[in-house]
C-alpha cells in the first residue's frame, strides 16, 4: 500500500509505483535522465517562484479558471441530477492538454533544455506542446503517425503555423503508440539538450504524477466551485480517459471524499465483445509499456495489441497507472462509451447547450446521459468537458454520413 | 561459477590475447526455420558468443532495422515459446557457444518470470539483457533468474555517470554491456577514443568483461573497438542483410550471414595484433 498516511492521494511511493502499477521501465540511457527530472520537479514544487509563474500563466495565458457551468437544458433533457460541466475546452487551444504543457515547459527551462519534443495522436497534445514552445521560444519537434497525419491535417497545419516540426512515424501502427515510441527513440538520442513532455498522466515516473500534478488544477477549481455553487460537494464525477490525465485532473482533489462517487469513461470504440476499442481496463491485463505498468492490450504472447475509438485521442492500448492502480483499489468506478454512443452524446450536447464537444469529453456525456436519469433531482454531477470539439466535425460528419 | 559458459568463452578469448565477437540476430527473423540455420552457422563462421532477439511488437530502443527484424519475426508467427524451442535445438548442436536473450520485459512477463526463468535454463540459455528493465524494476525477474545461475546483463551507457555507475553494477552478472552511443541501436558510431576511455572508466569499477555495442557495423569498425573493449556486438548491420536478403527472397541466407561474419571475426580477431604492428 503506497498511501501511509491513509490517504488515497499520497501516491506514487518513492520508486514512482501506485500499488502495483508505475514504475520506472526506461532503457538505462535515460535512467539519468528521468532521476535528473524527479529531483528537477521536486525543487521545482518547492519553489515559490515557480508556483507563482505557472499560476500567473494559467491565468493570463490559459484563461483560468474555467467555468463551472450548470448545464440546465442538458439536466432538464435527461431528467435526473443537476448536471454541471467543467467548461476546460474554453481553455487556451480548446482542451485541457495546455494545463499540462506549461507547467512541463517551465520545467525544462528551469533545466535548462533547449529542444522540445512531443507525441500526439488526435493532435492536441502537439498544438498544445507547439503553443507553449512558440511562447517560450524552443525549437519544437512532434512526432505523429502517419494515420493519424491523414485523419487529424487541421492541428498538423496549426503546429506547424505554430512553428514546430512534424514527423510523421511510419513504423508499427502508424498511431499514437508509435509516436510515443518514435519520441522515446528521439529523446535516447538527444538526451543532453531535448525535454520530452509527454502528454497523458503515463510513461516513466516522474511523468505520471507530474502531469496529474498540473492536471489537478481542474479538480482544485472545480471543488471550491461546487462548493460556492451548491455549498456541498458533487455526488458524482464523471470524465473520459485515453491515457487518462482530464480524468485524474479532475478526479485527485476528490479521491478522499468517500461520499463522492467517481466513474471514469473508457472508449470501446465497436464494443467490448469485438477487438476494436481502446478499453485497457475492460479488456486489457498488466503489463509494461512506454516506461511504466499499468494495464494494457496485449496477446496472449505479451505482444501490444491495437487500439480503436472514433476519437483519436483515446485511441491507446494503455492507461496511465494511477487509474490502473485506483481501478485495482476499487475506489474510482469504471465504465465504457461506444463509438456510436459517444456520437449521441457528442450530438445530445450540441442540441441541448450550444456546446459542441470533443470526441474524447463526448464519451463522458454519453454515460451522464446513461446515469443522471437514475439519480435524483437533487443530486449532483460534474462531468469534464476537457476539449472542444472543432477538430472532430470531419470525423462526425463521416460518422453521419453527412457530405461536407 | 564452474559450467558457466559466458565466463568460460570470455576466459578463453582473453587467454588467446584477443576480444569476443558477439552477434545478435532476431530469432524468427525473416522465418523460423531460416532464423535456426543462421543460428547454427554462427558459431563456425566466428561468433563468440550469440545474442538472440525476442520480437517485440514495440521495440523502443531499437532504430529502423531491428524494428524491422522485429516485424518480420512477428509476422512469420514468432512466439517466446518458439525462441526457447530454437535454442534448444541448437543446444543439441552446440553446447559450448554462450547465448543471451536480448530483448523488452512485457512478453516475459505475460509468460511469467519463474516460468521463463525455468524454461530459459532448460532451453540451454545463459543470460537476458531485457533493454526497458533497469536495475530498480528488476526485482520479478532477477531473483528467478538469478536462482536457475542466468545472468542478467547489465548496461552502461555514456550517460551513466560516476554517480549512477554503482547502482547498474550492483548485482550485474555475465558481462557488462557498454552501450556506445546515447541513441537507438544501428545509429551512428561512436569515436573509438570515446569507447577507449569509456571501457577504461569501467574497467576500474568492475572485473566484469565489457562487451561494447550499438553502431558497430563494419569490419573495421569492429576492429578499433576489439582492441579496447572486452567484446564487440554487431547487430544491426547483420539484420538489415538478413532484411535485404529475405526482400529479394533470397535461398542462402545463412551462408551469406555467415559470410559477413567471418569477415567480422576476421577483424575482431587480428585487430590487436594489426595494431601492435
Amino acid at each position: 500500500m503506497n498511501a501511509p498516511t491513509g490517504s488515497l492521494r499520497a501516491g506514487p511511493d518513492a520508486n514512482g509505483h501506485f500499488g502495483e502499477f508505475g514504475g520506472r521501465y526506461v532503457a538505462e540511457t535515460l535512467m539519468p535522465l528521468i532521476l535528473e527530472l524527479e529531483q528537477a520537479y521536486i525543487a521545482a514544487k518547492a519553489d515559490p517562484a515557480f508556483q507563482a509563474e505557472l499560476d500567473d500563466l494559467l491565468k493570463h495565458y490559459v484563461g483560468r479558471p474555467s467555468p463551472l457551468y450548470f448545464a440546465e437544458r442538458l439536466t432538464d433533457e435527461l431528467g435526473g441530477a443537476k448536471i454541471y460541466l467543467k467548461r476546460d475546452e474554453l481553455n487556451h487551444t480548446g482542451a485541457h492538454k495546455i494545463n499540462n504543457c506549461i507547467g512541463q515547459i517551465l520545467l525544462a527551462r528551469r533545466m535548462g533544455k533547449t529542444r522540445i519534443i512531443a507525441e500526439t495522436g488526435a493532435g492536441q497534445h502537439g498544438v498544445a506542446t507547439a503553443t507553449v514552445a512558440a511562447r517560450f521560444g524552443l525549437p519544437c519537434t512532434i512526432f505523429m503517425g502517419a494515420r493519424d497525419i491523414e485523419r487529424q491535417a487541421p492541428n498538423v497545419f496549426r503546429m506547424k503555423l505554430l512553428g514546430a516540426e512534424v514527423k510523421a512515424v511510419e513504423s508499427g501502427s502508424r498511431t499514437l503508440k508509435d509516436a510515443m515510441n518514435e519520441a522515446l527513440r528521439d529523446w535516447v538520442t538527444n538526451v543532453h539538450d531535448t525535454f520530452y513532455i509527454i502528454g497523458t498522466a503515463a510513461g516513466p515516473h516522474p511523468y505520471p504524477e507530474l502531469v496529474r500534478d498540473f492536471q489537478t488544477v481542474i479538480g482544485k477549481e472545480a471543488r471550491s466551485q461546487i462548493l460556492e455553487r451548491e455549498g456541498r460537494l458533487p455526488d458524482l464525477l464523471v470524465a473520459s480517459i485515453g491515457g487518462g490525465s482530464n480524468a485524474i485532473g479532475l478526479f485527485h482533489p476528490f479521491l478522499d471524499d468517500k461520499d463522492v462517487r467517481i466513474v471514469g469513461i473508457e472508449a470501446s470504440g465497436k464494443g467490448l465483445t469485438t477487438h476494436e476499442h481502446a478499453a485497457s481496463l475492460a479488456g486489457g491485463r498488466a503489463g509494461v509499456l512506454h516506461g511504466n505498468k499499468t494495464m494494457l492490450l496485449q496477446d496472449e504472447d505479451g505482444q501490444i495489441t491495437e487500439a480503436h475509438s472514433i476519437s483519436a485521442g483515446l485511441d491507446y492500448p494503455g492507461i496511465g497507472p494511477e487509474h490502473a492502480w485506483l481501478h485495482a483499489i476499487g475506489r474510482v468506478e469504471y465504465q465504457s462509451a461506444t463509438d456510436t454512443e459517444a456520437l449521441e452524446g457528442f450530438q445530445l450536447l450540441c442540441r441541448t447547450e450550444g456546446i459542441i464537444p470533443a470526441l474524447e469529453p463526448a464519451h463522458a456525456i454519453a454515460a451522464v446521459a446513461r446515469i443522471a436519469p437514475t439519480m435524483a433531482k437533487d443530486q449532483i454531477i460534474i462531468a469534464n468537458l476537457c476539449g472542444r470539439g472543432d477538430k472532430d466535425i470531419f470525423t462526425v460528419a463521416a460518422a453521419l454520413g453527412v457530405t461536407m | 561459477m564452474s559450467g558457466d559458459r559466458l565466463s568460460t568463452r570470455f576466459a578463453a578469448c582473453a587467454a588467446q590475447g584477443r576480444a569476443a565477437l558477439v552477434t545478435f540476430v532476431t530469432a524468427g527473423d525473416p522465418d523460423l526455420a531460416t532464423s535456426a540455420e543462421i543460428l547454427a552457422a554462427l558459431p563456425g563462421a566466428g561468433a563468440d558468443v550469440i545474442e538472440i532477439g525476442m520480437p517485440f511488437t514495440d521495440p523502443m530502443a531499437d532504430g529502423p532495422a531491428i524494428q524491422r527484424g522485429n516485424l518480420r519475426s512477428l509476422a512469420a508467427g514468432t512466439t517466446l515459446r518458439k525462441v526457447l524451442a530454437m535454442v534448444t535445438a541448437f543446444r543439441e548442436t552446440d553446447n559450448a557457444t554462450p547465448v543471451v536473450l536480448m530483448g523488452y520485459f512485457n512478453p516475459l512477463l505475460a509468460f511469467g518470470p519463474e516460468r521463463f526463468a525455468a524454461a530459459a535454463k532448460a532451453a540451454g540459455i545463459d543470460g537476458c539483457i531485457v533493454v526497458d528493465l533497469p536495475p530498480e524494476e528488476g526485482g520479478e525477474l532477477a531473483p528467478a533468474l538469478a536462482a536457475r545461475g542466468l545472468h542478467l546483463v547489465r548496461l552502461a551507457t555514456p550517460t551513466t555517470d560516476a554517480h549512477r555507475l554503482p547502482t547498474v553494477l550492483n548485482g550485474a552478472s555475465g558481462f557488462l554491456y557498454y552501450v556506445a552511443v546515447a541513441g537507438v541501436t544501428g545509429a551512428n558510431s561512436a569515436a573509438a577514443t570515446d569507447v577507449a576511455e569509456a571501457v577504461a572508466r569501467l574497467k576500474a569499477s568492475t572485473s566484469l568483461p565489457i562487451a561494447v555495442g550499438f553502431g558497430v557495423r563494419t569490419p573495421d569498425q569492429a576492429a578499433a573497438i576489439a582492441t579496447h573493449a572486452d567484446a564487440v556486438v554487431v547487430g544491426s548491420a547483420i539484420v538489415d542483410a538478413i532484411g535485404a536478403a529475405a526482400e529479394e527472397r533470397a535461398n542462402d541466407i545463412p551462408a551469406r550471414v555467415a559470410a559477413q561474419v567471418a569477415a567480422l571475426a576476421q577483424a575482431v580477431r587480428t585487430a590487436r595484433t594489426e595494431k601492435a604492428a
